[in-house]
């Protein structure tokens, strides 16, 4: 029993007096997951409103991969990643085995599925008429491509949320590409399962409660733009 | 004659190699009032959409002003110059002023501009009170207004409108039906409309289109398309309910006798004696009595009540004669008559109120 209360006591001390290695380790978490979300949702929005949209042949076997690749299991991304980026892969000359841009990329394929397919689901909710109405009232096709989106801004954000959710709490792709090195890949997954490993609960416990923060702003932050953007 | 606003050349609209729709000519005047008149599939819908470059032709084309309209990335500068409103509001979820002011920004107005324009929208369809609500918080015949209010609010020169009243309740429906006739009519705007309800066609429109299967069945004034129903179709969806078929036993200058059932109906128009004649009557014009009346009617039939049906102010009472002759009474004419089921009446109407729809000649 004193474990865990010696370990959160310890884990307050860090947060409450800013411990630099804990603050490190969240700006590195925020930066790598943050950036591979803005990516991911730049080609995820675009990728989903244009399957949703467009008609073509196959159009059902697309839908079916990008549902799939919402829950594509991170481990068996972190290998195909690192199959690729190994010094003898495709893309071995760019060097990024074990660098934060390795994550970033990782953790876009992550996320891209996951955007994708909740733009795609929320474009193709939007009543079928609308498309006709705005295209009636004067719109151009970028015009009216634009308006269903703002139209979709609400599962939009979801569709953000989730994608930052997921690759936030990922530990299998990050530890497998980024490899876990102090100071430059240590992410917040990564460190505490290390931690853990090593018997510092305090430490452990410490990212812990801070990755539980950072999913409950974001799930707060989403909650309170729905109330308030409810009709 | 001043050009046609709109023209269709030819078009042909093929959906699951079934034509859904088939109009080789159709020209919209400039200021009138066209409805269009069907049953649900009949291609009301297409042809507006049509006419808005929404719906790819197979063949044929559309021209607004004598230009083509064509479904593709130019569409937009003749889709500008009208507008259109569909059953549904499809409203954006955001205020009622933006809603009003969304095709006003489309086009890229200025924001001193849009203001005035949209406020002079909302005004006309008695919705200022609401523009800052959102679109979402609005009962049904609001969010119609407000529709509404955003298609007029571009000026168009042409407004199509499929079923716009359709799923309002009765008290909405007839006050928007009152302002949007007002409106249209002040601004001198050309108006489609399409519905299945034939009361609103007639109150509203200058000119009625009835659609049946794809194809344009009759296109004439109100009066025509009651009166003198193309076909079959026409006449009972148009609200015709005695449409009888016999035989021409004879003939004169101006007038017929045909044989229905063995009665002898006589009507007026040019008839060869041996042929198959279908007419029909309007309920309005045949006269139900107790007694046989002294009427310069020349069809004059006894029968029994078979049927009394309430239809609002007035009772539809069908009368077996031979064959089945279908009358409005009103309510209080029944309740001094003593109209019921089984009574002995006698049925009257002139031979000008028989409309022969067509004759088959005998082989």
């Amino acid at each position: 029993m004193d474990l865990i209360l010696d370990g959160i006591v310890e884990a307050f001390r860090l947060l409450v007096t800013g411990d630099p290695e804990v603050a490190d380790i969240t700006l590195l978490s925020l930066k790598i997951s943050g950036s591979a979300t803005v990516i991911s949702t730049l080609i995820g929005v675009s990728a989903g409103t244009a399957v949703a949209l467009l008609r073509f042949p196959g159009k059902g076997f697309v839908i079916s991969a990008i549902n799939t690749g919402m829950g594509l299991p991170p481990v068996v991304v972190g290998l195909f990643v690192t199959i690729f980026i190994w010094r003898s892969g495709p893309l071995g000359m760019l060097g990024l085995l074990y660098t934060p841009a390795a994550m970033v990329l990782a953790q876009t394929v992550i996320a891209v599925p996951i955007i994708t397919g909740i733009t795609l689901s929320a474009i193709q909710r939007l009543p079928g008429k609308l498309r006709l109405q705005i295209l009636a009232l004067g719109a151009t096709r970028r015009q009216m491509v634009w308006t269903l989106m703002k139209e979709a801004r609400l599962p939009l954000l979801t569709a953000v949320m989730a994608g930052f959710g997921g690759v936030i709490s990922e530990i299998g792709a990050s530890m497998m590409v980024g490899g876990n090195i102090k100071g430059y890949t240590r992410v917040l997954t990564t460190a505490t399962v290390m931690e853990t490993g090593k018997g510092n609960f305090a430490l452990a416990i410490a990212l812990g409660i801070i990755l539980l923060a950072l999913a409950f702003t974001v799930n707060y932050i989403l909650t309170t733009v729905q109330q308030r953007n409810r009709t | 004659m001043s050009r046609p606003i709109m023209e269709m050349r030819g078009l042909l609209v093929v959906r699951n190699n079934m034509p859904t729709l088939d109009v080789p000519r159709l020209e919209i005047e400039e200021g009138s009032i066209v409805s269009i008149v069907g049953p649900n599939g009949a291609g009301k819908s297409t042809l507006l959409l049509s006419l808005m470059g929404l719906v790819r032709p197979d063949s044929g084309e559309v021209l607004f002003r004598g230009e083509p309209v064509r479904p593709d990335s130019s569409a937009h500068r003749h889709r500008r110059k009208m507008a259109m409103v569909f059953q549904e509001p499809l409203l954006f979820s955001t205020s009622v002023y933006n809603n009003v002011a969304s095709g006003l920004k489309l086009r890229g107005m200025r924001k001193d501009d849009v203001r005035p324009a949209v406020n002079r929208s909302m005004e006309l369809l008695g919705i200022s009170r609401l523009a800052k609500r959102r679109a979402g918080a609005l009962s049904g015949g609001e969010a119609q207004r407000v529709n509404l209010a955003r298609a007029l609010a571009v000026e168009p020169e042409l407004i199509l409108m499929d079923e716009p009243f359709s799923s309002l309740d009765a008290p909405s429906r007839e006050g928007l039906i009152e302002d949007i006739e007002r409106i249209i009519r002040g601004r001198k705007i050309t108006a489609l409309f399409a519905t299945h309800d034939r009361g609103e066609a007639i109150r509203l429109s200058d000119r009625v289109l009835v659609m049946n299967a794809g194809r344009i069945v009759q296109s004439g004034t109100p009066r025509e398309v009651t009166m003198y129903p193309a076909d079959e179709f026409v006449a009972s969806f148009m609200g015709t309910e005695t449409i009888l078929t016999g035989t021409v036993t004879g003939s004169d200058g101006g007038g017929f006798t045909a044989a229905v059932n063995g009665m002898a109906v006589e009507g007026v128009g040019q008839a060869e004696p041996g042929a198959a004649v279908t007419f029909c009557l309007h309920p309005e014009n045949i006269v139900l009595s107790l007694e046989r009346p002294e009427s310069s009617a020349r069809n004059m039939f006894s029968g029994r009540v078979a049927r009394v049906v309430p239809a609002g102010l007035f009772q539809k009472v069908f009368v077996d004669c031979g064959f089945t002759l279908v009358a409005y009474v009103t309510n209080r004419s029944i309740e001094e008559m003593g109209i019921r089921e089984g009574l002995a009446v006698n049925a009257s109407f002139k031979a000008t109120s028989v409309h022969v729809i067509k004759t088959v000649r005998a082989m």
